[in-house]
Parts: structure tokens; sequence; C-alpha cells
């Protein structure tokens, strides 16, 4: 108990404060923070395996993000049949083309001793491929994006409930990292990183021009759901009936009957909404604690202290007779797989998939920042770093706001610099950010909650 | 007279605007080249720090402007850039007192110092957008064409125009003669002697008698004459957008490795690479081919290879290949 005060002690400062939104701004905005919140929990737990346990530097946290976010597209929208019968057939082929393409090449650099003719002939498949692919799927992919463009233009997905979504964003960016992390997990560390950076900005660049398979910068708008719709809560009698329980006192004080039908009918309003984000809090809720306890048994596992000796020093474990290369391997997919069902968890919340919002800066750059301020080797470090910095995020405006209003109080409303501060209020989130890393990383380099390690 | 025009659409489309681009990456490569080659850490606030230098050169343009100076035919930008670069270099001499110097007395390694870049980045983006705001602002002022793309049809009587813009030539010449003078620097003063002995050999430099704490000055001083110039450039050719600026880091870090890192030479070079690509791979062929081939065999499509969608996964996926075949970059950098 003693030796974990400072986690009980850090977890309970921040529920306070997300309980502190709740009551002077509105619970509403209190619930929206405390799920994101715990999406991006489940993001730095991924990026903790890697980073932390292994010491893997991925800043393709955002292709692997947005890969869940297309599982989800794929998984539960419905069909166009039309489309299907319009270009489904090509498409289909191509894709059978590039497996077959892929075999080939990988035939030819198994069979084959490494020489430039070898070189030629792969880079002979793949432009070759590469051409007949694009003749064949054309004509497919204008007969798709015609059908009715204005509401559908794509595929569609399987129709399947939406819940099933995360395991196949898991398995999506699983498959992706387990692609990258075998071309480019040799790499030394910062070039690992420059190279993930730049592969997940080419995801995010097929993901939003190829509107047969995503409807592109169109969007997918209104996804299924795996909670109730507020317009149905609001006209159920036992939620009706739990709002005015609720709201006794409140309502008991009103004598008008009409009027004080009124205020209920606004209440049922407020308290839909409330209702279907607490739905969301606990789906994602079991999702972290399942997780939370897998990395945790994983980290005290044999298996853990061999991802820290790998970490701490390749060459010992590798002299020991560890297999270096599988586990960095296995540890990027696994570390992606998790983030690819936070972006899937993102995208069941939002309601909607919007390929051009994902950008560097918030899908990876913060996520490290969560995991560097929280404590990177620590889950719980990890998971509470991804609380404070998005509670930070969304509070750096009202916050900034306040700090100016203080320090220019002196000053005239209408003065310049005051206006211009006030407008430019939403960038000292960035601010916050970039002072708080460098002071984390410079009088606390391990982070609020550091790595423990026991040693028995 | 259809193969010159052939030529001609060439050059209007791909040569000129290439070689403008090309020489915007290569003075943000070489920055990435020198703090990576000396300070040892890949600097994910290039983007940023670019920016900031440029915001410097917009401040100081308006300024001149509302006084009333201006160069006439030249931008007004140009007569800036030596201010911008006091205060730019003066940001980073602070950053990197405050920020840098403690990890690098520490002998931090390289990730962690590349994380710190991290929170440099956060943090100069916010300071450029505070003061300036992050909307798209143009602060090219003066004689915008060189050759007008009507002109030269005149002129020449083709069919095709070449529309020359003052900016891409003010781009080349400045770069040029940058990247000239530093290489000389480089290769032929003392200070840049040992600059270039202490990024091969930090303790041997040290033996040697070489004051690291003057190197590090020099880089920086470098480093931000590079990051304004280059910033400014691109912006007087395109335009100053904060999260543009953020975002074409990606296609500098590129230029960068494709290059071999560390080495500048290879980042100047490895900038055209990247620029040359992006364009060649996006233009569409169609009306090159309606000059060149006789009128039978004119082409239906295109002709493009890559939709201009994909302009920033080219340049991203020639990387890739870059540092799987060859991680020290086309001319052996630093061996990482």
């Amino acid at each position: 108990m003693r030796k974990n005060l400072d986690v009980i002690a850090a977890y309970s400062i921040m529920m306070g404060l997300i309980i502190l939104v709740g009551i002077f701004q509105s619970w509403n905005i209190a619930l929206s923070i405390f799920n994101l919140c715990l999406i991006s929990a489940v993001m730095t737990m991924g990026a903790n395996i890697q980073w932390g346990y292994a010491g893997l530097i991925n800043f393709g946290i955002m292709g692997f993000t947005a890969l869940g976010g297309l599982a989800v597209v794929l998984i539960s929208v419905d069909p166009v049949q039309e489309a299907w019968s319009a270009g489904g057939s090509n498409i289909l082929f191509s894709l059978v083309l590039i497996i077959a393409m892929v075999l080939a090449v990988r035939y030819i650099l198994k069979n084959y001793k490494k020489s430039n003719n070898r070189t030629y002939i792969v880079a002979a498949i793949i432009i070759l491929g590469i051409i007949i692919i694009r003749f064949i799927s054309e004509p497919g992919i204008e007969a798709i994006e015609d059908v009715e463009p204005a509401k559908t233009g794509f595929l569609g997905g399987l129709g399947l409930p939406i819940i099933f979504s995360w395991v196949v964003g898991a398995f999506f960016a699983g498959g992706l990292a387990f692609v990258i992390g075998k071309v480019a997990l040799g790499l030394r560390a910062d070039y690992l990183a420059i190279a993930t950076l730049l592969i997940s900005e080419i995801v995010i660049a097929i993901i939003k021009h190829e509107d047969w398979l995503t409807r592109g910068v169109k969007n997918v708008i209104g996804l299924k759901r795996p909670a109730p719709y507020e317009v149905n809560l609001q006209q159920t009698d036992w939620f009706i009936n739990l709002v005015e329980i609720f709201n006794s006192g409140k309502l008991s004080l009103i004598s008008d009957l009409a009027e004080r039908q009124a205020a209920l009918n606004q209440l049922v309003i407020e308290g839909s909404s409330v209702f279907v984000k607490l739905c969301y809090s606990g789906l994602f809720l079991v999702v972290v604690i399942i997780l939370l306890i897998l990395t945790q048994k994983a980290l005290y596992s044999p298996w853990g202290r061999m991802m820290r000796a790998i970490r701490d020093n390749e060459e010992a474990a590798n002299a020991m007779g560890k297999n270096v290369v599988k586990q960095h391997l296995l540890i990027f997919v696994l570390g992606s797989a998790i983030v690819g069902i936070a972006g899937a968890m993102l995208v069941t919340q939002d309601g909607l998939f919007t390929p051009g919002s994902y950008r560097p800066l918030r899908y990876t750059f913060l996520i490290w920042v969560m995991v560097i301020i929280g404590g990177s080797g620590n889950n719980f470090g990890a998971i509470l770093g991804g609380f404070v910095v998005w509670f930070l995020w969304i509070e750096a405006a009202p916050i900034g706001l306040y700090l100016i209003n203080l320090t220019t109080a002196g000053l005239d409303d209408t003065h310049f610099l005051k206006v211009h501060l006030i407008e430019s209020v939403p960038y000292f989130r960035f601010l916050m950010m970039g002072v708080g890393l460098l002071i984390i990383m410079r009088y606390r380099p391990k982070g609020i909650l550091p790595e423990k390690i026991e040693i028995k | 007279m259809d193969f010159v025009n052939a030529i001609i659409l060439l050059l209007n489309y791909i040569f000129v605007p290439a070689l403008a681009y090309g020489s915007q990456l290569a003075l943000g490569a070489i920055f990435v080249t020198l703090i990576y080659g000396i300070l040892r850490f890949a600097n994910f606030a290039t983007g940023d720090m670019m920016s900031f230098g440029t915001m410097f050169v917009i401040l100081f343009t308006w300024y001149f402007q509302s006084v009333g100076i201006s160069l006439g035919v030249f931008p007004t930008a140009l007569l800036a850039i030596p201010f911008a670069v006091i205060f730019m270099v003066g940001y980073m001499l602070i950053i990197d007192k405050f920020v840098f110097k403690y990890y690098r007395a520490k002998k931090s390694p390289p990730v962690q110092l590349a994380m710190v870049s991290i929170g440099v980045m956060f943090v100069t983006q916010a300071v450029v957008r505070i003061i300036i705001g992050p909307s798209d602002r143009r602060f090219f002022d003066g004689e915008k064409f060189l050759i007008k793309a009507g002109e030269f049809k005149e002129m020449t009587g083709l069919n095709e125009g070449l529309a020359i813009k003052s900016t891409q030539v003010i781009t080349i010449i400045i770069t040029l003669i940058l990247v000239s003078t530093l290489f000389w620097f480089l290769n032929k003063t003392k200070t840049g002697k040992s600059m270039r002995a202490y990024s091969d050999n930090e303790d041997l430099a040290l033996l040697s008698g070489i004051d690291p704490k003057k190197i590090v000055m020099t880089t920086w001083v470098i480093a931000g004459i590079l990051a304004t110039i280059g910033g400014a450039l691109y912006g007087l050719d395109k335009s100053f957008k904060p999260f543009t600026y953020f975002n074409n880091m990606l296609p500098i870090f590129a230029a960068a490795i494709v290059g071999g890192i560390g080495n500048p030479f290879g980042a100047f070079l490895g900038g055209y690479v990247i620029a040359f690509s992006e364009i060649l791979l996006t233009y569409a062929y169609r009306k090159f081919f309606m000059y060149v081939l006789p009128e039978s065999m004119e082409p239906d499509g295109l002709v493009q290879l890559l939709s201009t969608d994909y302009k920033f996964a080219v340049s991203f996926s020639i990387l890739v290949i870059v540092l799987l075949y060859r991680p020290s970059g086309i001319f052996k950098g630093k061996v990482l």
C-alpha cells in the first residue's frame, strides 16, 4: 500500500480535477474529457510498451490510429451493393494481383542470391505490377466513385456491429506494424523515428486520397453506435423516470406543473447526452482495465524482464541467447495493435471518420509528450500522462485566458496587446505542452510516476 | 518546333519550379545536417525554427513598408532578412543555453535530445502562433515575374510560354551564394575546419585544443542564417503559414537523409533529388507526349505516374527506400 501511495495520490488528484470540471463547467464537458483521457490512455499504453519496455521509438502513432479508424468504417458501415456490382470485381482482381506481386517478389528474394540482376528483376516486377494494377483498378475505382458521390461513392464495409472493429483495428495496425518492423527495425533510434514518422504520413496520404475505400476527405459520417441514441433515450419512460428521481429535490421546488414539465424536459435532454457519454466511459474503462492487467502481467513476467534486458543492453541480451530482432518485432506489433484499438475507439466515440483530421502533432507528438510526462516504463505513469496531458490540452484555453486577464488587468479592454493575446488563447496549449515537456525532461527525466523495478 | 515546345513545357512546369523548391529544401536540409553532425541529434523543431525566422522577416518587412522603405523591383523582404537573422540567432543561442546545453554537458543519448527538440518544437510553434497568428500570409512585393508566359510566347513565337517568377530566380541565386560561402567556410577557414574535425571525432578535436563552446555557437549562428533565409525564400515563393512550415520538416528530413545525414554537400543535393522526384513523378505528361509523339500515337489519359495527392508520399517513399538499401545516404554521410 505504502509504496503505491504516489500512484494513488496522483490518480485521486486527477479524478478530483475532472470532478471539479464537472461541478464548475458541466458534466458533459467533464465526461467528454474523461472519455478522451481514456482513449489517450490506451494510446499511451501502446507507445509505452514500445518505448518504455523495449526502447523502440515509434513516431508513426498517427498512422496506426488512422488504421484503427479505418477498421471501424470497413467493419460497421453497411456494404454499398451498387458500388460492389459496379467495380467490386476490378478491385478484388487488383487485390489478387497485389498479393501475387508480393509473393513473386518474396519468391525471388528467397531463392536467388543477392546480385544486381536480382534487384533489377524485383524492381521490374514492382513497376510492371503497379502499371497493370492501375490499368485494371482505374475503371473500377471510377465506377465506384460515381455511385451517388454525395452520399456513398465508396465500397462501404461489412455491416457488422461496431465493437468488432476494435479487434479488427488492432489487427490492421498490427499488420502494418509487422511490415514496417520487418523493413525498418534494424535502423538506429533516431532514424527509426524519422522513418516511422514518414511512413505514417504515407498511410494518411493513402487513406485521404483513396476515395473508393474511405471516401477520403469527404468523410464517413453517421457510424453505428454501441451506445443508445440521445433522441431515443429522451422518449424512453424508464430514462425519464430515472432523471426525475435524480432531480426530485430540484423539481419539487417548482410548483407550477407546466413549468415543472419544461424543466424536466430540459433535464432529460441534458441527462441523455451525459448518459450516452457514461455508456462510452464504461466501455472504454473496460478496455483500459483489461489492457492494464495484461500489460502489468507482461511487465513482471519473465518476458518483461527479458524486454528490459534487451532495452538496457542489447548486446548482452543477444549474447545470452535472446533473439533481439524477433522480440523487437513482436513488441512493435503488440504496441501498434494497442494503438490501433485506440484509433477504433476514437472513431466509434466520434461517430465519424475524418481522414483530414489526422495530424502528426495531435496524434504522434502529443502522445509522446503524454508518455514522457507520465513516466515511461510504468503503465500507471503512462496512463496518468494520458490523463494529465489531455486534461491540460483541453483546459489550457480557460487557464490561458485566466492568466492573460490576470497579467493584463491593468490594461484597457480594447488595448491592442490584450485583444491580440485573447485572440491567440488557443495556442497557449502548445506553449504549455512544450514548457511542460521541457521541465519534466530536465528535472524529472523519468516522468511523474517513474519506472519501478523490483529486484528480488 | 514541336520538340522545342516540349522542352519549354518541361522547363516551365518541372525544371524551374523544382529547382526553386529544391533550393528551399536544400537550405533546410543543410540546417538539419549541421545540427546532426555537430550537435548530434535529429532536430524535430526544424520546420518551426524556420517559421520563427520567417516570422521576423515578415515583421521587419511590414515595418519597412510602413515607413516607406522598399527595394524597388526586389521584394522588401530581402532587406529584412539580415535583421531577422540577428533575432533568429539570438533565439537559437537562448534556446541552446537554457535547453540543449544541459543535455550536451550530460552527454545524453541522441534520442533524449530529439525528445527535447520536440519540446522546443511545441514552444516555438506556440510563440509563432501567438505573435503572428496561424493564418496564411503573403509578404511579397516588387516585380512578380522576370519573364511572363505571354511575353515569352510573343518573343519566340512558340506555342508554350515560359514563366519565370522573380522569386524563383532570387531563391536559386541566394541559395547558390549562401551554399558556396558555407562550403568555402567549412573547407578553407580555421573555424570551419575545426567544426568538421569536431563533427568527425569529438574527443580527438578536444584533445587538439578546439574550443567546443565556440564550435557550438558557430553552428547555431550558421543554422540561424540558413533557417531564416530558407524559410523566407519559401515564404516569398509560396506563402507563409506556420502549419505548412511544420509539415515541410518532413521533406527536409527526407532530403537530409537521402543525401547522407551529417554531410552538407549531400544534403544540398538531396534537396534537389527530393524536389525533382516529387515533381517528375506527379506531373501529367499528356501535353508533352502530344508534342513529341506523332498524332496517331497520342495518349488518351493524363500519363501521370501518381496523382498529385501523393506528392509528399513520393519523397517519403524515396527516403524509406534509401534508408533500407543505403542507410548512410547516397553520398556517404556519417555512418550512423
